[in-house]
């Protein structure tokens, strides 16, 4: 018995609602990836140990192996929190936002940066609960600043939208070069 | 001399100090935001510096890097929440002494502190640079190797509570630097047959997922508030003739920072803790400290400020660096094919000079700013932080987006933002994956070339600096173990577990 107690206070240590979750499924990952050590990665005839592409790969794998067991260890022995699945579903929360980012990336080469960022600005406002003039209209000040900003005057790497092509002669260069 | 007249011509030009005003402003205003912080403004501003001259990028990131805990400073004092993690030792003293009704004093005063420790540290740099430029050429392959092993396990064994998890996440971060088509013997590495994971993680890409995509999805989905309107009335240079009384702290306290930035793997919270646990034991009055002490608002806000300076150490002189934040200014360099390391300081002792002239004049920048636009600040600094979130995840998309016009780029970049918030929500520590990624790849590189001149195990740590490295090694793991035995033997009942005993494992 009171080697258990020792043990147990040896690994207890401070967590926060949620970390038995991350501590297994970082476990896992490990292990997954330490499954896949002989297949992912070769072990090259005619070189030596220091320069095998699998070492580095191997001390990595190894050492989240270790220390993530241990770390999985130390949530096992500590007091339980409640509150774990609600921090889940937090994490989970962020995928929605997730999927907005991607549609945004997705729709900038499509629809040109200027006006996707602002449509996506916007409807990021309105989705935290901005409703307010002021609140709006600041977001959409912000956006086309940036806009501005970093592909007019800046001139960094972002392709110019295909719907560009459509508009007449006489703006098209300019949208196709600043916006 | 000539070398620091030739650095001050590098500044002297338009774009330079540009970059060094904008840098110095924003970072102060960067800082002072609380839930944004210096790393995510840097990953996001890192690939837009690409186009500039080295000079011109390291100059704006470093004016952010070194000014922010300024900034950070000014809610910590006057409303309790620090602008960025290094500044939650500033509200232990601070916020008390804005109870009290001194928060002019105690901003006054932080400012001193930290202007005292930023100069400090950059005098003593320049007084270092000769001695370096002449120690730096001695480290070769096995001496930066073992240099950067030292960074890996300070990173873990500094998290102290959180070994494990630092271990398990540097471990993880070296396991990314080797995902892709390794370059010596051409063979894929954990690639899945997957073609986009054939280049492997690019560390920007990681960066800008694990600091700034993840903080705008924490800020977005997380309770939307903003820091209530506070004003403050008082001269802002009393401070200045305060700080004389206690320049025996401040001295103390930046020598500290000083010594702790230079090491790679340590940086501001250690520095912090060493000097207010110095300052508590010095002092007369011991007692105030936590209840509004100038004396723990000093050693706080002077330790911290000196680490900047003091953190271009090993990053310029052995390309080594100790922290996410030059971690993250040393893609900048290999951008431009400049590789920092001995022969950076041999060579052009000049570029690092300007780099320190630099520092200075941020330093200077942001005092003067501060001393007349502080409530200026305190009226931006109310922008709701889901309004943060989307400006946040808005310039993220530029910084990934521009590096290579990659959609899977910015997927992947969205995976570390949802594993960068679990691992904030879980208060668990991001640096030691980027710090992991880049001395991970140091340590592979420079293990395959040391070994060529090495005959027996015991060649590897026969030259005197690498014998040194090895002896300090072995020291911090001694040191590590006798602490954890110590620890455990004064539990004699468990220490309370709950936040009140928690301290913030994240940087930046």
């Amino acid at each position: 018995m009171t080697r258990i107690k020792f043990f147990q206070e040896l690994f207890q240590r401070y967590r926060r609602p949620g970390d038995k979750v991350f501590a297994v499924v970082f476990l896992l990952f490990a292990l997954f990836l330490l499954s896949q050590l002989g297949e992912q990665t070769q072990w090259v005839k005619r070189t030596k140990w220091f320069a095998q592409p699998s070492l580095w790969p191997t001390v990595a794998v190894c050492g989240m192996v270790i220390f993530s067991a241990f770390h999985a260890l130390g949530s096992f022995v500590s007091p339980r929190i409640p509150g774990r699945w609600t921090e889940v579903v937090f994490w989970l929360r962020s995928l929605e936002y997730v999927l907005y980012f991607l549609v945004y990336v997705v729709l900038v080469p499509l629809c040109g940066y200027l006006p996707t960022t602002l449509v996506f600005a916007l409807f990021l406002a309105l989705r935290a609960g901005f409703r307010s003039k002021q609140a709006l209209g600041l977001v959409l000040l912000f956006a086309f600043s940036v806009a501005i900003i970093f592909r007019g005057f800046l001139q960094v790497k972002i392709p110019a939208g295909q719907i560009y092509n459509y508009l007449p002669d006489a703006l098209r260069a300019f949208a196709l070069t600043y916006l | 001399m000539d070398t620091l007249l030739s650095g001050i011509s590098l500044l002297a030009q338009w774009d330079v100090m540009i970059a060094l005003v904008i840098g110095s402003i924003g970072g102060v205003i960067i800082g002072a935001l609380p839930g944004v912080g210096p790393a995510v403004a840097i990953a996001i501003l890192l690939p837009a510096t690409f186009a500039f001259e080295p000079i011109v990028g390291l100059t704006l990131l470093l004016g952010i890097y070194g000014s922010s805990m300024y900034g950070g400073a000014i809610p910590a004092i006057l409303i309790n929440t620090p602008g960025t993690p290094v500044n939650a030792l500033t509200t232990y003293d601070g916020y008390p002494m804005t109870k009290r009704g001194q928060g002019h004093r105690a901003l006054s005063l932080a400012y001193s502190a930290s202007f005292f420790g930023g100069i400090f540290s950059v005098v003593c740099l320049i007084v270092l640079s000769p001695l370096l430029a002449l120690i730096a050429p001695h480290f070769g392959s096995r001496e930066i190797f073992l240099a950067a092993f030292m960074g890996i396990l300070l990173v873990v064994v500094a998290h102290r509570g959180q070994t494990f998890a630092a271990g398990m996440l540097a471990c993880f971060g070296i396991f990314l630097n080797t995902v892709g088509l390794e370059p010596v013997k051409y063979t894929r590495r954990f690639t899945f047959e997957q073609s986009w994971l054939t280049s492997g993680f690019d560390l920007i890409v990681v960066v800008l997922g694990l600091f700034a995509i993840s903080q705008a999805f924490l800020l977005l989905i997380d309770k939307d508030h903003a820091p209530g309107d506070t004003h403050v009335d008082g001269n802002m240079f009393s401070g200045l003739k305060e700080l004389l009384g206690i320049k025996r702290i401040a001295g103390a306290a930046s020598s500290l920072g000083v010594l702790m930035g230079m090491i790679p793997g340590v940086g501001e919270f250690t520095a912090q803790f060493l000097s207010y646990t110095y300052a508590q034991k010095t002092s007369k009055d011991p007692e105030s400290f936590g209840d509004g002490s100038p004396e723990g608002l000093v050693a706080s806000e002077a330790a911290n400020n000196a680490v900047p300076g003091a953190a271009m150490i090993p990053l310029l002189a052995l390309g080594i660096p100790g922290e996410a934040l030059t971690a993250m200014m040393l893609s900048v360099f290999y951008v431009h094919n400049v590789i920092p390391g001995p022969q950076l300081f041999e060579n052009q002792l000049d570029f690092v000079m300007a780099l320190y002239v630099a520092l200075i004049l941020l330093n200077v920048i942001v005092l003067v700013f501060l001393l007349f636009s502080t409530n200026l600040l305190l009226k931006i600094i109310q922008i709701p932080t889901r309004f943060l979130g989307i400006m946040i995840l808005t310039l993220s998309f530029i910084g990934v987006y521009s590096l290579r016009n990659s959609i899977t780029d910015c997927a992947v970049a969205a995976g570390f933002g949802v594993f960068g918030l679990i691992l904030k929500r879980l208060n668990l520590p991001i640096v030691p994956i980027i710090l992991g990624m880049v001395l991970g790849g140091i340590m592979e590189v420079k293990l395959r070339s040391a070994m060529a001149a090495v005959k027996t195990p015991i060649d590897f740590i026969s030259r005197p600096i690498a014998a040194i490295i090895f002896v300090m090694i072995v020291g911090i793991l001694i040191l590590h173990v006798r602490t954890l035995i110590k620890e455990h033997k004064a539990k004699t009942k468990p220490e309370p577990l709950g936040p009140d005993t928690e301290h913030s494992s994240q940087q930046g």
